[in-house]
């Protein structure tokens, strides 16, 4: 039992890691209606922003994550800006940008070689800080403060788009923009500043990947895969789906390949299977919409 | 007072051209209505003056060309578009449409004006939290005309109101348009397709063919001449 809960622990504490990554793919996804393929190196990038600051110029962590995520969102905003935007308008050139963030995710990957090196960097701000012992259970605070950070996240935007102006503007943005635009809001400035948001709260996401993984451009490629299998099975444009999707992942992946036998060598596949399994039995996934399209 | 004058607008789709370089003027506080058969071209003008699409000519707003502006900034100025379909916004609330009508505006006032048009619209304001995508054609229709002058705008574009919409409700649609701008200063230019009732709310009409404009004049005169009806209008 104690053993069985040890390993549910930290399928949550990764589940919560996958549900960040989840976020930052939902709110693009709810802009533009598509997948950004980018947003794991997205992560990437910034995570070596984080540690730039924190181990080579001596940033207290915390500050080098929000200074991190400052960076993320610039970078998000600017790819927004030069590589996304010129296409125009993404629901009538879908193919274009899927292209493009997969070419983003070439050249993040290869510009994160070329400014920090093919050798990966240890990462750990949680070295020393332990763990808790509940009956039996050892929870490492890296997993308890990735599940707080992700619930602050959700709160915080929660609270942008249901209370401000800002996230009225995306709603809006996301649900209509022609009709958005002729409301007044500015459509691709809103757009910029969902890449933005992607983009900052991927950093998180790779901070509390890193330790886990030593620190290398490929660092975010497996999480991304997580990622997608949460979002799919949240639903694409559901926020709270990718939070639940985010822990059923996280839980499937760490308890599935200890327990059934065939699966020990294989920790993606049950996010495969389960991706396969939504798209065909429920596309729409739990949480997100239903697609209807009037003629 | 001139509020706008379109002077030799051309626009069109790619290599397909629609308007062949129109002229019209509406005035300040004025409600014009623009009229034609289907492919005429009038979805195509009102698309072009608020910077949804590409076009040449000159677009005055007080004297000022504002041709090229983007629908966001036009809006800005005073220009506020109602589109074909309505244009409401689906997974919103009626409210949070009406708020993001007002999107632009900096003042404090934009939570009286939302009341006002609640009471202005009685419908919407029993459906304040309904979200815009449930409700009728003709609360749509209305949600997307309280939702542009929630802008303040100086000019409405409004583009086929009784579009899919029952006879009855299309006229209740007009009466509200005429309550709420009777004795404002905001200008309305409308495109219909249904001429007699549309003839009957405006106060000057333009006849579009094959995008040029062939006829204008009062309302009321186009509604007495037999000649231009069955001409132009199919009546």
């Amino acid at each position: 039992m104690t053993d069985f809960l040890q390993v549910l622990v930290v399928g949550i504490g990764n589940g919560a890691v996958y549900a960040m990554l989840g976020l930052g793919l939902v709110v693009i996804y709810r802009s533009t209606g598509l997948l950004n393929f980018a947003q794991g190196e997205m992560s990437m990038f910034s995570t070596f922003l984080v540690w730039t600051l924190w181990s080579v110029l001596g940033v207290p962590i915390v500050l080098a994550v929000l200074g991190g995520m400052v960076g993320g969102f610039l970078i998000g905003a600017l790819l927004h800006k030069v590589a996304v935007a010129p296409l125009g308008d993404p629901h009538l050139r879908p193919l274009s940008v899927v292209i493009v963030t997969i070419g983003l995710f070439l050249a993040l990957n290869s510009a994160a070689q070329l400014i920090w090196g093919t050798v990966d960097k240890p990462f750990d701000p949680w070295l020393n800080a332990g763990q808790v012992t509940i009956g039996g259970v050892a929870i490492a605070w890296q997993k308890i403060s990735a599940v707080v950070v992700l619930a602050v996240m959700v709160l915080l935007f929660w609270l942008l788009f249901q209370k401000t102006k800002l996230g009225l503007a995306m709603r809006a943005v996301a649900s209509n923009s022609e009709s958005a635009g002729l409301c007044g809001v500015p459509v691709a400035r809103m757009l910029m500043v969902g890449w933005g948001l992607a983009a900052a709260v991927g950093t998180v996401a790779g901070v509390f990947t890193a330790p886990g993984a030593a620190l290398g451009s490929n660092l975010m490629q497996l999480t991304l895969i997580f990622g997608f299998a949460a979002i799919t099975l949240g639903g694409f444009d559901s926020l709270a789906g990718a939070v639940v999707g985010g822990f059923v992942v996280g839980v499937l992946s760490s308890v599935v390949p200890q327990y059934v036998s065939g699966f020990e060598k294989m920790p993606l596949a049950p996010a495969f299977i389960l991706i396969l399994a939504i798209l065909l039995f429920r596309p729409e996934g739990l949480f997100g919409k239903k697609q209807v399209q009037r003629v | 007072m001139t509020l706008l004058e379109v002077d030799g607008l051309r626009a069109g789709y790619g290599l397909v051209e629609v308007l062949f370089g129109i002229h019209l003027e509406v005035d300040v506080g004025e409600l014009v209505v623009v009229l034609g058969a289907n492919g005429s071209g009038k979805t195509t003008t009102l698309r072009a003056i608020s910077g949804m699409i590409p076009a040449s000519g000159e677009v005055r707003l007080d004297g000022r060309n504002v041709l090229g502006r983007r629908p966001d900034q036009l809006l800005a100025a005073g220009i506020a578009h109602v589109p074909q379909g309505r244009g409401t916004i689906a997974s919103l609330s009626v409210e949070d449409n009406l708020r993001v009508g007002a999107w632009a505006r900096k003042d404090q006032e934009v939570q009286a004006d939302l009341g006002m048009w609640l009471d202005a619209f009685p419908r919407l304001g029993k459906r304040r939290d309904q979200l815009a995508g449930s409700m009728s054609g003709g609360e749509q229709q209305m949600l997307a005309i309280a939702r542009a002058f929630m802008s303040r705008p100086r000019l409405l574009l409004l583009d086929e109101p009784s579009l899919g919409l029952a006879p009855l409700v299309t006229r209740e649609v007009f009466n509200r348009l005429r309550d709420v701008t009777a004795g404002s200063d905001t200008a309305v230019l409308l495109v219909e397709q249904n001429a007699n009732l549309a003839l009957e709310f405006a106060a000057r009409a333009y006849v579009l063919e094959a995008g040029l404009i062939v006829v204008s004049g009062a309302a009321g005169d186009l509604q007495g001449d037999e000649a231009i009806q069955k001409a132009y209008l199919g009546l």
